[in-house]
């Protein structure tokens, strides 16, 4: 089991979504975080003072999958978030002790398992 | 002299023009909350908000009799005090034709608008009492005597100074004592080491937008009459904004390549600062290239104005001293008497004209400084001028007023009261 950390650029939000749902990849939570990555700082004038705009605004997404979902998912982010230019983002890949599905107590593998809802 | 009767037409046009410029406040309080920080939307707002207020009431009891009764050069008298005599009969010498109590509300309105522009200078950190103290007795002991001595029959009008709406009375006094309050309140705690940037862009060009609107009451009701001279000083107070942005943005695109918003909102505001004085006694293509002109001083100003170690930071000074300044002046050199029926200015032949608004600018600036250094120097020996630290660090939202602008609700925890108990403050903050 590992959870899949992907930072990527807000716009390419939309494609890694649709990409990762052609790779069945069902679970999945994203949360908007401000970050730095080497890409070029904006500059923003109001009347006479000047600022610098240090951070970029980024896209989480947190992934937690079973070992055989672990490719397939990297690949599809890897795509649909790439658009060559610095700041498209990281993906990290960590070990996962334990995971619980809270509405049934089942762990691990079947904890992120999708059910179908029929 | 013959009988004073009211005027429908006029008394209108008034009572249209008050409301008109009453708007002006809580536009203001969007122009300078747009531009405060996300944590001091409210308390930015609220100063403008508040002069409608106390500022009102102050100016209802006292401050309309000492500026506009006869009294001397100096100040009037107090037979208005408590709005006393302040009736229905026409006559009054200023506004023959409407009623005095209209005229003393549309005075309330330019009065109250001064009050709250000064406010800009010392956004995100004064304490909010003193702040209250401070726009109750500033109406009262700088502005009033600044009107009378321009429009209440004081020295400065019998000078022959010109300012149709407020140029000297209004905006240099404002923008003065707005430099001289962030001087005397002090920075904010942070300044100099954070960039402040404004937290609601579009709130200024909202403020801006409705100031404009509001500004035809301002300059219009001037005339105190539904005549030609209104007429005139609306004209110009709709071509003046025009020329000013077209050359705002010119310099913008100039100096960092890109048209601005703030910048646009800014040039509105100038354009109007500028043409006040000259509203109704320069003709409209004058009024045009005053606006244009008038963008010059006010943006290089502010350019100036942030490489200071001063934290004026919503260039009350550099928009309204140095734009009322340069208003007051060009309209002592493009007034035409054609149009006017009172002076020429320097291009119609009277240059000595320019001289007679540059005394009433730097007269009306000596006092205000004076009069706003003396009022603050004494409430801060009542109460402590600036918030702390801490409460500017959290934010004046929060700390001056127990609210948030843009709250989420997100753990906010009810606190309900106990019966038959009031709940104090203390035991709310203990359990927090």
């Amino acid at each position: 089991m590992k959870l899949i950390i992907a930072i990527i650029r807000p716009e390419r939000v939309n494609e890694v979504l649709e990409a990762l749902y052609r790779a069945e990849v069902r679970g999945l939570s994203l949360s908007r975080v401000q970050g730095h990555g080497g890409e070029l700082e904006h500059t923003e004038t109001y009347r006479g003072t000047t600022v610098k705009i240090g951070l970029t605004e980024k896209v989480r997404f947190e992934i937690g999958v079973s070992d055989h979902f672990v490719e397939p998912t990297i690949r599809a982010i890897m795509l649909a978030a790439r658009t060559g230019e610095v700041g498209d983002g990281k993906i990290f890949v960590l070990p996962v002790d334990k995971i619980y599905r809270i509405r049934t107590g089942e762990q691990d593998s079947a904890a992120v398992t999708p059910v179908m809802v029929s | 002299m013959p009988k004073a009767v009211l005027n429908g037409s006029d008394l209108a046009w008034m009572m249209t023009a008050t409301a008109l410029v009453l708007l002006m406040t809580p536009a203001l309080g969007f122009f300078y909350g747009g531009m405060a920080g996300h944590k001091n939307v409210l308390n930015t707002m609220l100063m403008s908000m508040t002069t409608l207020g106390f500022s009102l009431v102050a100016w209802a009891l006292v401050g309309y009799s000492l500026a506009f009764s006869a009294g001397n050069a100096l100040l009037g008298d107090l037979r208005w005090v408590m709005l006393n005599g302040v009736n229905l009969a026409p006559g009054q010498a200023l506004s023959p034709t409407i009623a005095p109590v209209i005229y003393m509300a549309f005075q309330a309105t330019f009065a109250v608008i001064t009050t709250a522009l000064v406010s800009g200078g010392i956004v995100g950190r004064m304490s909010f009492r003193a702040y209250l103290a401070f726009i109750t007795l500033w109406i009262v002991c700088v502005y009033a005597p600044i009107a009378h001595w321009v429009w209440g029959g004081g020295w400065l009008g019998s000078l022959g100074a010109l300012d149709f709406a407020g140029g000297t009375v209004v905006h240099v006094n404002a923008g003065v004592a707005a430099l001289v309050a962030a001087l005397v309140v002090g920075n904010r705690k942070d300044y100099g080491r954070q960039a402040f940037v404004p937290g609601n862009v579009p709130f200024v060009l909202l403020g801006a937008a409705l100031l404009w609107f509001g500004w035809f009451g301002f300059n219009g009701g001037s005339a105190a009459a539904s005549n030609g001279l209104a007429a005139l000083a609306f004209t110009n107070t709709f071509l003046a904004p025009a020329g000013t942005m077209v050359v705002w943005a010119l310099l913008d695109l100039r100096r960092v390549g890109k048209v601005t918003a703030i910048g646009a909102a800014s040039a509105i505001v100038v354009g109007l600062v500028v043409i006040t004085p000259a509203s109704g006694f320069v003709p409209p293509i004058w009024g045009l290239v005053m606006g244009g002109l008038g963008a010059l001083p006010s943006y290089f100003a502010m350019q100036w104005r942030a490489r200071l170690p001063v934290d004026e930071s919503l260039d009350v000074f550099a928009g309204h001293a140095v734009g009322g300044a340069t208003g007051a002046i060009l309209t002592g050199v493009f007034a035409v008497k054609a149009w006017n029926t009172v002076q020429n200015g320097l291009i119609a032949g009277n240059a000595a004209q320019v001289l007679t608004q540059a005394l009433a600018v730097a007269g009306a600036a000596a006092y205000s400084a004076l009069g706003t250094f003396v009022l603050l120097k004494v409430i801060g020996l009542v109460l402590p001028l600036q918030a702390g630290r801490a409460e500017q660090a959290s934010g004046m939202d929060i700390t001056q007023h127990g609210e948030e602008a843009y709250a989420t609700g997100e753990g906010a925890v009810l606190v309900l009261p106990e019966v038959g108990a009031e709940p104090r403050l203390e035991t709310v903050r203990a359990q927090a």
